[in-house]
């Protein structure tokens, strides 16, 4: 079953609208990438998928978006549920101005009460060796978040996710601020942790997308027009629109 | 630091070296059963020759794959485009294993023309240069891959000898000959086609080592 389905998902900022009739199905254990030009909707709709658009004024939408079957478009959905299930990285790295270890164990603390200290340390260890960041840090998890690498910070976002138990990473850009050593760290990372969460990565950056996922969709004013195996969009798409694009003919 | 793709790549190789394995085993096969007039075995080379076909498609794809979804480039472009070629030659050395196996199968059920004896020794040369090109592949070994380009004329020179004595010694003088000897002068050509094919390779292998172009200039090579 889809991990994340949407159906017939529309959504307008005021007058503009940004999705279109948005069918997809997001597999677990697969990386999905979306690609598009700028203005495409493709960040609006991996936005709908923790409802970050709530944030906005004058959202409206239509249609489901199903998160293990259950419409997290309802009014009474539990959003703090939602948010803890699927988390979101951003396209610059944010940590919170608190200690590595702090930053790790903010959600934790957040979603329950009276933990005990060894149980945070657990969590603390199982998030940084899951980013593959333990090794390095162990001996500074007192020091202040912000002293890392872009690249470090980054992989400490992803460990939060990882520390609340997130079952879907939806990514946003996540390397557009890293240099192509650090970038394809990051791209590591992402095929490890598929083995055990939902990735959908958006990005810019078609490269990216066609070296890392499994599947890729493509989008363009806000209608997601082809979407398939990677290797198949990118060697032989259906659409003539997603051929121009990936062939640098669009626009 | 190991890429991904590096991984990929290694796959890639394996599945070429699989290529090899099958033409090679191909022409052993086919020429065995000529030399022994083994009908069961000429067979078996028709039989595996989907198994050639399905993995030859499969490594296109593959190559096709890492190019859209790696942009490779240099060494690693070589080896790419390189496989796609030499993978193309391996399937077409397996097809005239099959070609030889077909005309096996017709001269099996008729009387011995003559003894084998320089058929053999172009299948040796053959079978020799077929091992070279792929082994020069694995190792990316320029030496052995130039080995294959001088051993040509070898082949050429028994083909030459071998159509000369079956054209003037039985053709023209015996024409009940000329079916059986018409079937033995194709297996010679095949046999000749799949040592041009084994310097194809060498010279992909010899650009894919050192970005080197020495195809249409074997001159150049052999010096």
């Amino acid at each position: 079953m889809a991990k994340i389905s949407t159906e017939k998902l529309n959504l307008w900022y005021g007058d503009f609208q940004a999705l279109q009739d948005v069918n997809a199905s997001f597999e677990p254990n697969r990386i999905t990438a979306i690609i598009g030009p700028s203005g495409c909707g493709k960040s609006t709709m991996l936005r709908v998928f923790n409802r970050m658009n709530d944030l906005v004024e004058n959202v409206k939408t239509s249609g489901k978006v199903l998160v293990d079957g259950i419409d997290i478009l309802d009014l009474d959905a539990d959003l703090v549920k939602l948010r803890k299930e699927v988390g979101m990285v951003f396209q610059r790295p944010n940590p919170f101005p608190l200690s590595i270890y702090e930053n790790i164990v903010f959600g934790e603390r957040v979603h329950s009460e009276n933990i005990r200290r060894d149980r945070l340390d657990e969590i603390v260890e199982m998030s940084l060796k899951s980013v593959l960041l333990w090794d390095e840090l162990k001996d500074k998890l007192k020091e202040s978040a912000l002293r890392l690498s872009l690249e470090q910070r980054q992989r400490l976002c992803i460990a939060r996710l990882i520390a609340v138990k997130s079952d879907v990473l939806l990514m946003d850009e996540p390397c557009s601020t890293l240099d192509p050593q650090a970038t394809e760290k990051i791209e590591e990372l992402m095929r490890e942790l598929k083995n055990n969460y939902t990735i959908i990565i958006v990005t810019h950056n078609m490269q990216q997308a066609a070296r890392v996922s499994d599947d890729t969709g493509f989008m363009l004013l806000g209608e997601l027009v082809e979407f398939g195996r990677t290797q198949d969009i990118f060697t032989a798409p259906k659409d003539k629109r997603t051929e121009d694009y990936i062939t640098g003919r669009y626009g | 630091m190991e890429r991904h793709v590096d991984q990929e790549l290694k796959i890639l190789n394996q599945e070429i070296l699989q290529m090899g394995a099958f033409a090679e085993e191909a022409i052993y096969k086919s020429v065995e059963a000529l030399k022994n007039r083994d009908k069961a075995l000429a067979k078996s080379v028709i039989d595996n020759d989907n198994n050639v076909d399905q993995l030859e498609l499969a490594i296109d794809e593959k190559c096709i794959d890492l190019i859209a979804r790696y942009q490779p480039m240099a060494k690693d472009l070589r080896f790419i485009t390189t496989g796609m070629k030499i993978n193309a030659e391996l399937e077409r050395i397996a097809d005239i294993a099959v070609d030889i196996a077909q005309r096996t199968l017709e001269l099996v059920d008729k009387p011995l023309l003559k003894p084998l004896v320089d058929i053999p020794k172009l299948a040796s040369v053959a079978q020799n240069m077929v091992k070279m090109s792929i082994d020069s592949f694995i190792k990316g070994d320029i030496e052995l891959a130039k080995k294959v380009l001088l051993s040509d004329p070898e082949a050429n020179e028994l083909r030459n000898l071998i159509q000369k004595e079956l054209t003037e010694d039985y053709m023209a003088k015996d024409s009940s000959s000329v079916p059986r000897a018409v079937q033995l002068l194709l297996i010679v050509r095949f046999l000749e086609r799949i040592c041009d094919h084994t310097t194809n390779i060498a010279e992909d292998v010899i650009y894919m080592v050192q970005a080197e172009v020495v195809k249409h200039q074997q001159g150049k090579v052999i010096k």
